[in-house]
């Protein structure tokens, strides 16, 4: 034993005798995780959310969260001698006298772009592969609240340094709130303690941004991770991967050393992009103030698609007993955003409503065995996406040289009838991807080696497929559709017909799929 | 020098020395002021307005009518005045190239003498707002960049966004960048309202707030990108397209290398 060990030996024995760690080290430290790029995705937001977190605090020791009037003179020129809030002005001290400042606000912000730009690929590869199946049903709901809190989280983050852009973001807010029915006009006078802008609402939103909401991130994050660690990482299927074991590389060092390594790459790139491009200018929109707009004010991206919704609105009112409801705001900025997140988040209850399947699955689907749910996702992605260039249907006009209004009625009936395109076209491509798996299966991979039989004819020689390559491919299990009965054993029509009869289509549609080879098929194959 | 200084101390020295002075001052005010001297005689504007007339049946007519009252696809240019001809034909908007939606910037058709006698003809029809000269344009000392910003943001921004680059309107209708155009052309726009554009008359906005404005601009063209690269100062859009193509790109790329097996 070297001197070293055995200083190293006696340190870790001392915290043992008092702390019992070595049993717990032991336990967890070799804890397993499969490895996988995909697996990597969350893990993307995890670090930009710990990067938001020090950037954050750093911003806080000079940021002044107030309405208060104060006359500027710093070092921007162009704003000098001008009255605006003491948010403002010390954003503009930040950017241009705080040492560092404006790369910190710049890596703040393109952090938070990242942050949500990671928690939705996240939240694709956990959708499309079926991970969110029995047992995790919970983990989901969780992530799609961390996803709507980091919108809302987002948006009060940007609205802070109460510049012309901030101020025009806070001010549709109010008018989405006020769109309410009945209550509307009330929550958004408590909100911002009178009428719009008021000088509460700065001191409000900078609690709630850097004290509430963070602390329920925190929470939530933790019991994200903690349920991932206690029910352990979902894997993709393989030879010797089953749904009762993990297979992967323990916790240390391998996957500790990676995790490690990949927190200081994010932070890397973050940085990166935060020392090279600009981002949300502030100086350049110059002070907020109610009278004043710019041509393309838009959202950050994760509140493109809204805005979108909110564009593309035709102008619908209602007038019901003196008062106003604006549809065209009410349908596009609350009543579609409540629709689709809450669809979202009870998604696998209504899968497993569909496939009437209970049981704990920790095998991953491949998207293209599952044409349905592969088709719905893209089908939701391809609204999303229609909202999203919608929202920034200007940028885009003046960019390619196209009218706003003829971006606004593609977008108008897009968002109609390009989703039930998407989805069918996908779950012909899923299906087609079947029949190939199928074929490489039974036939072998395609060699391009020509051979002339001695009677004259070509043929191609075909390899057969490793072993490993043949499992991956038909490890998968295809449920028949729901065998749902009208009546029941006496002949007597069963209770709620209807949801029954609709449980029955979906569930027979969900079904469809090509039969993957069995092993009398490929018997039969050799045979000839 | 006590010869010098007996000339001094001479009674006809203050007279002598007071005519010297005014000839010295008349003569460099003249030779100073020599170039905005350079009006045109009555003979040589008369055959100004001749070309411009020529010009204007050539190229101008079959559109803007034979008396400039216009007709059902160009509007009549009585009164448009000479600062309007200036900016339309200045910047090469004017002839226009097609009928698309607005006229475009682009190489100018007619030379500065052809565009002046235009705009001289025009104007010679009937009153309207003249071409800003120099003295007019001097915004580097009448301008303020502070007060030019708070206008620009209050009368420009809702359509040449904040940082002037420009925006969509209705219809395929824009308003084009601001940046890199001349003084006396972003002058002329003010006080003319071409296209989609207002008239910004002297009591919307004062000279001087014109030139603040003006001013405000030109701060902003030649401002150093001060955070890096500003992707094109048109906000929100260009900041998520660079975070999904570049940021992600990266990091989904070092996640691929970080999950491959060693070999």
């Amino acid at each position: 034993m070297t001197a070293r060990e055995r200083v190293a030996g006696t340190v870790a024995n001392y915290v043992d005798e008092r702390t019992g760690a070595a049993k717990w080290a032991k336990k967890n430290l070799t804890k397993v995780f499969p490895d996988h790029w995909s697996f990597l995705l969350g893990e993307v937001a995890l670090y930009s959310f710990i990067i938001l977190l020090l950037s954050g605090t750093f911003l806080t020791f000079w940021f002044d969260p107030s309405q208060r009037e104060v006359l500027y003179e710093g070092s921007y020129e162009p704003l000098n001698g001008l009255h605006m809030s003491a948010a403002y002005a010390s954003t503009l001290h930040i950017s241009f006298e705080v040492r560092g400042g404006l790369l910190m606000r710049q890596i703040h912000h393109w952090a938070a772009l990242i942050f949500m730009a990671a928690i939705v690929v996240h939240l694709m590869r956990v959708y499309f592969t079926g991970a969110f199946r029995k047992p995790r049903e919970f983990n989901w709901i969780i992530g799609v609240g961390l996803l709507t809190l980091g919108i809302v989280e987002g948006f009060l983050g940007y609205s802070l340094p109460d510049d012309l852009l901030s101020g025009t973001g806070i001010r549709i807010a109010e008018a989405i709130i006020q769109a309410l029915p009945v209550v509307g006009t009330y929550i958004a006078f408590f909100a911002f303690g009178g009428a719009f802008p008021g000088e509460a609402f700065i001191p409000r939103i900078f609690t709630v941004h850097v004290l509430l909401l963070p602390g329920i991130f925190l929470a939530l994050i933790t019991v994200h991770l903690m349920l991932v660690w206690y029910q352990k990482h979902t894997q993709w299927p393989g030879p010797g991967r089953t749904e009762k074991n993990v297979v992967g590389y323990p916790l240390m060092p391998a996957y500790m050393a990676k995790a490690g390594g990949f927190f200081f790459i994010v932070f890397g790139v973050t940085a990166f992009l935060g020392a090279v491009a600009s981002i949300n200018p502030i100086w350049l929109y110059g002070p907020y103030n109610p009278g004043q707009i710019s041509a393309g004010s838009q959202p950050d991206w994760y509140m493109g698609w809204l805005d979108g919704l909110v564009r593309m609105a035709p102008p619908l009112e209602l007038h019901l007993l003196g008062h106003t409801i604006p549809l065209n705001i009410l349908i596009p900025g609350l009543i579609v955003p409540g629709i689709l997140f809450t669809g979202l988040a009870l998604y696998p209850f209504i899968e497993s409503w569909i496939t009437g399947d209970k049981r704990e699955h920790h095998l991953l689907d491949r998207p293209r065995n599952v044409p349905n749910r592969t088709a719905l996702g893209v089908m939701s992605l391809t609204f999303m996406l229609v909202a999203l260039l919608n929202g920034g249907n200007d940028i885009i006009a003046t960019t390619f040289h196209l009218g706003i209004n003829q971006i606004m009625w593609f977008s108008r009936i897009a968002i109609f009838v390009l989703p039930p395109i998407a989805f069918v076209v996908t779950k012909r491509i899923c299906l087609s991807l079947q029949r190939a798996d199928r074929e490489l299966v039974l036939h072998g991979r395609e060699t391009g080696r020509l051979l002339m039989l001695p009677h004259g004819e070509f043929v191609e020689v075909h390899e057969p497929i490793s072993p490993e390559l043949a499992w991956k491919l038909t490890a998968h299990e295809q449920a028949p559709a729901l065998a749902l009965e009208d009546v029941d054993a006496r002949g007597v029509r069963r209770a709620g017909g209807l949801k029954n009869k609709l449980r029955k289509r979906i569930s027979a549609a969900n079904a469809e799929s090509i039969a993957k080879p069995t092993a009398n098929d490929l018997k039969e194959i050799e045979h000839h | 020098m006590r010869k010098l200084s007996k000339l001094r101390r001479s009674a006809l020295a203050s007279p002598l020395l007071l005519v010297i002075a005014l000839f010295a001052i008349g003569t460099t005010f003249s030779v100073a002021s020599a170039t905005n001297k350079s009006e045109l005689t009555t003979d040589q504007r008369s055959a100004q307005i001749a070309e411009g007339k020529q010009i204007f049946l050539k190229g101008c007519s079959s559109c803007h009518g034979l008396n400039l009252e216009g007709g059902a696809i160009a509007p009549s240019l009585i009164g448009v005045g000479a600062a309007s001809v200036d900016f339309q034909v200045g910047t090469g908007r004017m002839p226009m190239a097609d009928m698309s939606t607005q006229a475009v910037r682009k190489k100018p058709v007619y030379n500065d003498e052809q565009t002046a006698a235009l705009a001289a003809y025009v104007a010679s029809t009937a009153p309207g707002p003249a071409i800003p000269t120099e003295s007019m344009l001097n915004y580097e000392r009448d301008g303020n960049t502070a007060e030019g910003g708070t206008l620009f943001r209050t009368n420009c921004a809702m359509c040449h966004n904040f940082a002037g680059q420009g925006g969509a309107l209705t219809q395929g209708k824009y308003a084009p960048s601001l940046m890199g155009v001349e003084p006396k052309y972003i002058y002329e726009a003010l006080i003319t309202g071409p296209q989609a554009m207002p008239v910004f008359s002297d009591k919307t906005l004062t000279p001087a707030e014109k030139l603040s404005v003006i001013k405000w601009i030109k701060g902003a063209e030649n401002e150093p990108q001060l955070g890096g690269a500003a992707l094109g100062r048109v906000g929100p859009v260009t900041e998520g397209l660079l975070v999904w193509t570049l940021g992600l790109g990266l990091l989904i790329g070092v996640a691929v290398w970080l999950a491959t097996k060693a070999r």
